[in-house]
């Protein structure tokens, strides 16, 4: 008894706040914590979680939603990597992703190195400016688009035809489509990455680019050996959140090419896997071979994950 | 090879910078901007702007400008006939009312819960608070949408398709919301002051509301305006579990304008151009904070 109060008062002398706490601690309180982070959990294990998990499940059955499921074993993938259709998205999905991500990235990198002046007038101004794609929705985007890109009366072909080129039918080819896709996804998200790097540039010293000027470093010569090394995680991090957000596009191709359905175009020219997902799952009712394509793509976000860590940690290392 | 380059050159330019007594140039990199700079920049705002602007362009320009060569580049007087006909259409006021009843209230609800969740993450001790802040960040990299079959079962199951809960209550779990308000928990409100209301007998429920959360209102109210337009934007799962045109958020219904758009593209175009308006309005006053909010999020992350 007497070596308890002993510690408390010396605990007290250390730290009388400890002690408050450690005396008034009803139960109430000590639940308390719990019921702050309750309702975030209950709804991702019943909307979150528990559907990753189930998806596993449902792949391993013929699942029709209003016919009856049999249980198929691992056929579903069988057939999934034995089906053409499933191969040409995969293809279509990182085709759209390299087109997209790299000159966006790169074009962000160089806009954020010209905002990150000290001197520039209307900071505020660029900054939203660029902001605005990110405030359309991807559905008005790719509406705008299909006409910007219209074979025969769009914006896009006829400054071709300025050069004296032909005019281009983007949806009629795979990698039309792609760099049409891209084009959406790159004016979309390269502002909000442009912000993210200038974010990163701003939380370097200064002086470091002083000093780098004193000694002579050219503009370019501060960009390359300055710039893209300091903001290495945050690239990364951006090119990670690039790899999940392509495996995720849906709604451009769904509406670029109306006429089509769910195939984006007659010969699958830019359908994407989640659009495969959809259209097996939603079109055909076959929820079974849809949630096998499911499992493909939680297995690349994984892969991806795996990767990011990797990198993250050699990032760090490497400082 | 940029290993390399991330160990050689501060260090190199370390070493020359403390030989000579020169004292760094204050103008040196906050020196005159060269027009150039302008120059980039105003093309990357034209980029920026130009598909709103060509949309509005199509649907105020009247029925030959979809197919005009030059295309056309200025706007007609046109747009007023286009706008009541995309409400002609299809139930575009009953849209917008979802999509604001919708987006409002998952921005509002899931503010306050990220900013509890925070709260006990960043202030307060308990058992099994690391492992449950490690799963939500894990969850944050596994895109919901790869689980949509599922997802629709259980949503079937509770009969909610074609609700509007059906979109509301799965939209309130946002892993990347409690981190962001976790990380500002932790950095704005004061240990101190947390300790001294415990202190003064305040129970965890009245430290939350009277000292934590209006320090942090900002940020929520950032976040909030964030999750208003992810949600205000979102497509493919209220595509899946609406069916019923009156429930339709504003973005199914350009997809249902859409459909016939062989037949009518300014029709299209005004209605993409109507369902950006409200955001775009939004954005014109809130839209700085929004900016510093992005970039704060980056830094933090």
């Amino acid at each position: 008894m007497s070596t308890a109060t002993a510690t408390l008062s010396r605990k007290q002398r250390k730290d009388p706040v400890q002690k408050a706490t450690r005396i008034r601690n009803p139960l109430s309180e000590r639940i308390a914590p719990y019921a702050y982070v309750a309702p975030f959990f209950i709804i991702f294990l019943v909307f979150g979680l528990f559907p990753l998990i189930f998806t596993f499940y449902v792949s391993l059955f013929d699942w029709n939603p209003i016919g009856k499921q049999t249980f198929v074993g691992l056929r579903n993938f069988e057939q999934l990597f034995a089906d053409g259709r499933f191969w040409n998205a995969l293809l279509n999905t990182f085709g759209i992703f390299l087109i997209s991500t790299i000159p966006q990235l790169l074009l962000a990198l160089f806009l954020a190195h010209l905002l990150n002046h000290a001197r520039l007038r209307w900071a505020n101004f660029f900054r939203m400016a660029l902001l605005v794609p990110y405030i359309t929705s991807v559905a008005a985007t790719a509406i705008v688009f299909a006409q910007i890109f219209d074979k025969n009366f769009g914006f896009i072909n006829w400054v071709l035809g300025l050069f004296g080129l032909p005019s281009v039918n983007f949806l009629a080819s795979n990698f039309g489509s792609w760099i049409l896709i891209s084009a959406m996804v790159m004016w979309r998200w390269f502002g909000y990455n442009t912000l993210l790097y200038l974010a990163g540039l701003q939380s370097m010293p200064r002086e470091m680019f002083e000093a780098a000027s004193v000694d002579g470093a050219s503009s370019w010569q501060q960009f390359r050996h300055l710039t893209i090394p300091s903001l290495r995680p945050i690239i990364v991090f951006s090119v990670i959140m690039s790899t999940i957000g392509g495996l995720q596009i849906f709604t451009e191709p769904l509406l670029v090419a109306p006429e089509s359905g769910l195939t984006c175009g007659a010969g699958r020219q830019c359908q994407t896997l989640s659009l495969f997902l959809y259209e097996q799952g939603f079109g055909l009712f076959k929820f079974g071979y849809g949630s096998a394509i499911g499992v493909v793509l939680f297995v690349i976000v994984v892969l991806v994950s795996l990767l990011n860590f990797f990198l993250s940690t050699r990032t760090r290392k490497a400082r | 090879m940029s290993d390399v380059i991330d160990e050689v050159i501060p260090q190199s330019l370390a070493d020359r910078g403390v030989k000579p007594a020169r004292p760094p140039k204050r103008r040196s990199k906050g020196g005159r901007v060269s027009r150039r700079v302008y120059v980039f920049l105003a093309l990357a705002v034209v980029v920026s702007v130009f598909p709103l602007y060509y949309m509005f362009v199509i649907a105020s320009a009247g029925a030959t400008a979809v197919t005009s060569i030059p295309p056309r580049m200025y706007p007609g007087t046109q747009f007023f006939d286009v706008a009541a006909k995309v409400f002609d259409t299809v139930p575009f006021f009953a849209s917008l009312m979802n999509s604001v009843f919708v987006s409002l209230t998952i921005a509002v609800v899931s503010a306050i819960m990220c900013a509890m969740a925070g709260f006990a993450f960043a202030k307060l001790q308990f058992p099994g608070r690391n492992l449950l802040f490690l799963i939500v960040l894990l969850t944050m990299t596994v895109p919901a949408q790869l689980s949509v079959i599922p997802q629709y079962l259980i949503v079937s199951g509770l009969d909610w398709v074609d609700t509007l809960q059906a979109i509301i209550v799965p939209g309130l779990a946002s892993a990347f919301g409690i981190f962001w308000m976790r990380q500002h928990m932790a950095t704005t409100v004061s240990d101190e002051l947390i300790q001294s209301a415990r202190i003064d007998g305040a129970n965890s429920w009245q430290m939350f509301w009277a000292i934590a959360f209006p320090v942090v209102r900002p940020a929520a109210f950032v976040l909030g305006l964030i999750t208003f337009t992810g949600v205000w934007n979102d497509f493919m799962w209220p595509f899946i579990v609406l069916k019923s045109p009156e429930l339709f958020t504003v973005q199914i219904a350009l997809k249902q304008l859409q459909a016939n758009r062989t037949i009518d593209v300014a029709l299209a175009m005004g209605g993409s151009f109507l369902a950006t308006l409200p955001l775009l309005i939004v954005f014109f006053f809130v839209g700085r904070r929004m900016v510093s909010g992005i970039m704060d999020g980056a830094f933090k992350g």
